[in-house]
């Protein structure tokens, strides 16, 4: 099936892979981009999208995030996931394997790419496990799920608690081109834990996880990676020590990469004050000099990218005991507007920046088509209305998650239309 | 403002003005307890759900009495032989018991915030009887009353919390309140049971040496240690914690003062606390459960609206 060619016209082109930025057209045809900048005339049959007022910018990827399916249909699917994606400016994402049963074996890669298609949206890139079944004990047919789709190996959600195991992903994935994506966690230290460890948890009276839970699995990863050339990934990096060690690592040269949460760039722990379980998440908010060290780093390429670690809950689960709540937050039809309100708009990073860490970034992090506008890529496109301003309405999410901390909030910046090779798969209704 | 609003959760989130309102109500309050027929009117008709979903023998008993010698209808409802044990979550709870029209809630909670929880999603009045490891602000005001009634004022005095800090809702509710009536606070125990940047988080002085707390104390008062703190691994053993931190007769001879000695209880005796001192002439261990009545009485009184000069009026009219 083959879709007419789409011409968009009169957009503020950006996109730093190519070091574009300023008004021009897009022409995209079968898929990929045929044409950039300019003025396009483009074939009789182009579907003209007149983007006056808008910029055009390389689709965003998402290398975090949990699409609950198989096993948990009823807080998220791949096609409500992926169609959250496209509103959200994504036209990729990658979903992590904690899923029930865990994505650990090339069926399991090839069942989300199924479902993927079937939802006729963005792109979803499975990520297999490190471990069968996420047991952190036996290393799981990489080769096979990188040849049925994977695009790297993670077992999100825990850690990877054995040093050994750690290595050995790590020497196993690297046969293979893929990144081994670590949530970086000693157990031992954030046992029982349920928010940051500081000032607030000694009031609340709730367990603190310290910051060094992460650190010390932060710097084991990187020596890890020194030791064995394999390629780590450090998933939703929350504390300033993590920036230092991150940066040692690769002042040396170990092929360490590392992402952010919108979350962790915007919120600090002060939002737990009032017991609100959508301020809680793993890792946790934590203070604002951890804050301004993630934005340090991330616009000093310290941090390679932002991930939105898109984790719904059903409403019931979250309305609980603090304590109680499952962690995480919803993130993918929020990451976008968010990090232009608090980052963009007081002018700490530039929207050019921004593109930066939302597509180009990812992209090249993980090895994934697309990042970029240049002749001959993939066509996936985001077009967004910098000027827009909205109030977040969890009924407007199209992901089944309500669960985020900005609900009621007004942000600055909106996606008005999210293109996959070539094809528009999301329009924002301009009355909405 | 000395009004209370619709609950009482902490006293972290009191003014002073807050808190000494619910001292000098509680004052007169006291001799209803004392006298041959121990019950006022005053809250007659009003509803009261006993909410305890930990085992508690004290403090629920404490405001039974109160509910009872005001004339309130309180229900005990215990985890044990409640549908809570059958999945229902704490929000269906409270939407039922609240459907039966009551008036107000008392809760003890496993759950730190269980109470503002449910303070946000119901209507009645919410009465914190202790969350998780974060407030007991009954025992708090207990407490303060307790030490009032000995000095008149708290103002420049020193009080040391001991033992296990971390882990416990005693000493947050004693520290917020006692640094509002203007006390000078430390706290003293192993560091691996105190808060993590206690001075910074809470405000406090820390001492390591149960020595130096009581050299710089005007009271004490010694928290229990809950004996799985051991099985935890947050100190070696309960023998070496007794001959470290507890607090025995040999070290409070050494005191330049008299010293106060508080326990919320339950007590450990020959633990955190010896019999010597827990039964010696400064402990005022009974007096603070005797004052912990008049406190819930006087609390459940100011959250129904009712004014602090007339609290005692149902006892002045029985006279």
């Amino acid at each position: 099936m083959t879709t007419r060619p789409l011409l968009l016209t009169g957009g503020h082109l950006l996109d730093p892979s190519i070091g574009l930025d300023g008004v021009g057209d897009l022409l995209l045809i079968d898929g990929a981009v045929a044409s950039v900048g300019g003025t396009i005339a483009g074939p009789d049959d182009a579907v003209r999208v007149d983007c006056r007022g808008l910029h055009v910018t390389p689709g965003f990827i998402d290398v975090h995030c949990h699409l609950r399916e198989p096993g948990r249909e009823d807080v998220e699917t791949i096609a409500t996931g992926a169609r959250a994606a496209a509103a959200g400016g994504f036209t990729a994402v990658c979903a992590m394997p904690n899923t029930d049963p865990v994505t650990d074996n090339q069926a399991a890669v090839g069942f989300i790419l199924a479902q993927a298609a079937k939802a006729n949206s963005s792109r979803v890139y499975p990520i297999g496990a490190i471990s069968v079944g996420m047991n952190g004990v036996q290393l799981s047919e990489m080769g096979e799920m990188v040849a049925a789709g994977a695009v790297a190996v993670s077992d999100d959600g825990r850690p990877v608690v054995s040093a050994q195991l750690m290595r050995t992903a790590l020497e196993y994935a690297r046969t293979f081109g893929i990144p081994v994506a670590d949530h970086c966690e000693e157990p031992t230290l954030a046992h029982g834990g349920v928010m940051n460890e500081g000032v607030i948890s000694a009031r609340l009276g709730l367990k603190g996880i310290p910051s060094e839970s992460e650190e010390i699995m932060v710097i084991r990863d990187i020596l890890l990676a020194r030791r064995t050339g394999g390629r780590v990934h450090l998933c939703h990096m929350s504390t300033w020590g993590s920036v230092e060690l991150i940066r040692w690592g690769k002042e040396r040269g170990i092929p360490v990469t590392a992402e952010v949460c919108p979350h962790h760039l915007t919120l600090t722990e002060e939002r737990v004050r009032q017991y609100d379980t959508n301020a809680k998440m793993n890792p946790p908010l934590r203070t604002q000099r951890d804050v301004d060290a993630l934005v340090a780093a991330l616009k000093d390429g310290t941090i390679d990218c932002v991930a939105t670690d898109h984790a719904p809950h059903h409403n019931d689960e979250k309305n609980r005991e603090f304590s109680d709540a499952p962690n995480g937050i919803v993130g993918l039809e929020t990451a976008l507007s968010v990090l232009m309100t608090w980052l963009v708009t007081p002018g700490t990073i530039s929207l050019s920046q921004l593109v930066e860490k939302l597509s180009c970034a990812p992209a090249r992090v993980f090895g994934l088509p697309g990042g970029t506008l240049r002749r001959g890529a993939i066509a996936d496109v985001t077009v967004l209305d910098a000027g827009a301003s909205w109030t977040v309405q969890g009924g407007d999410f199209r992901s089944k998650g309500r669960n985020s901390p900005w609900l009621g909030a007004t942000l600055t910046g909106r996606v008005a239309r999210c293109i996959v090779g070539g094809r528009q798969v999301h329009v924002r209704d301009a009355s909405a | 403002m000395t009004g209370l609003g619709k609950d009482l959760l902490d006293l972290e989130s009191l003014s002073a003005a807050q808190i000494t309102a619910i001292l000098d109500t509680a004052e007169p309050l006291k001799a209803i307890s004392l006298r041959a027929i121990k019950k006022v009117p005053t809250m007659r008709g009003a509803t009261i759900v006993n909410l305890f979903f930990e085992a508690s023998t004290r403090t629920r008993v404490s405001f039974e009495f109160a509910e009872k010698r005001m004339s309130a209808d309180a229900v005990n409802v215990a985890i044990g032989n409640s549908s809570v044990s059958k999945g229902e979550t704490l929000v269906d709870t409270a939407r039922n018991l609240e459907a039966m029209k009551i008036d107000m809630v008392v809760i003890r909670h496993q759950a730190s915030g269980a109470a503002r929880f449910l303070a946000e999603r119901i209507e009645s009045n919410v009465i914190n009887a202790g969350d998780g490891t974060h407030e007991h602000p009954t025992q708090g005001l207990l407490d303060l009353l307790t030490l009032r009634d000995r000095w008149g004022s708290l103002e420049g005095k020193r009080v040391c919390l001991c033992g296990d800090v971390l882990h416990s809702r005693v000493a947050r509710s004693n520290i917020h309140g006692l640094r509002k009536l203007g006390a000078e606070v430390a706290v003293c125990g192993p560091r691996s049971l105190l808060p993590n940047g206690a001075e910074e988080a809470l405000g406090v002085t820390v001492f390591d040496r149960i020595e130096a707390a009581v050299e710089w104390a005007d009271a004490l008062n010694i928290l229990r240690l809950q004996l799985e703190r051991m099985t935890a691994g947050y100190i070696p053993s309960l023998r070496e914690y007794n001959r470290v931190f507890g607090v025995t007769r040999e070290r409070l001879e050494r005191a330049p003062r008299d010293l106060l000695i508080l326990h919320p209880g339950p007590m450990n005796r020959g633990v955190e606390i010896d019999s010597d001192v827990a039964d010696g002439p400064h402990s005022l261990i009974l007096d603070q459960v005797t004052n912990g009545v008049a406190i819930r009485m006087a609390v459940l009184y100011l959250l129904r609206g009712g004014r602090p000069d007339l609290a005692a009026a149902g006892s002045a009219a029985g006279e």
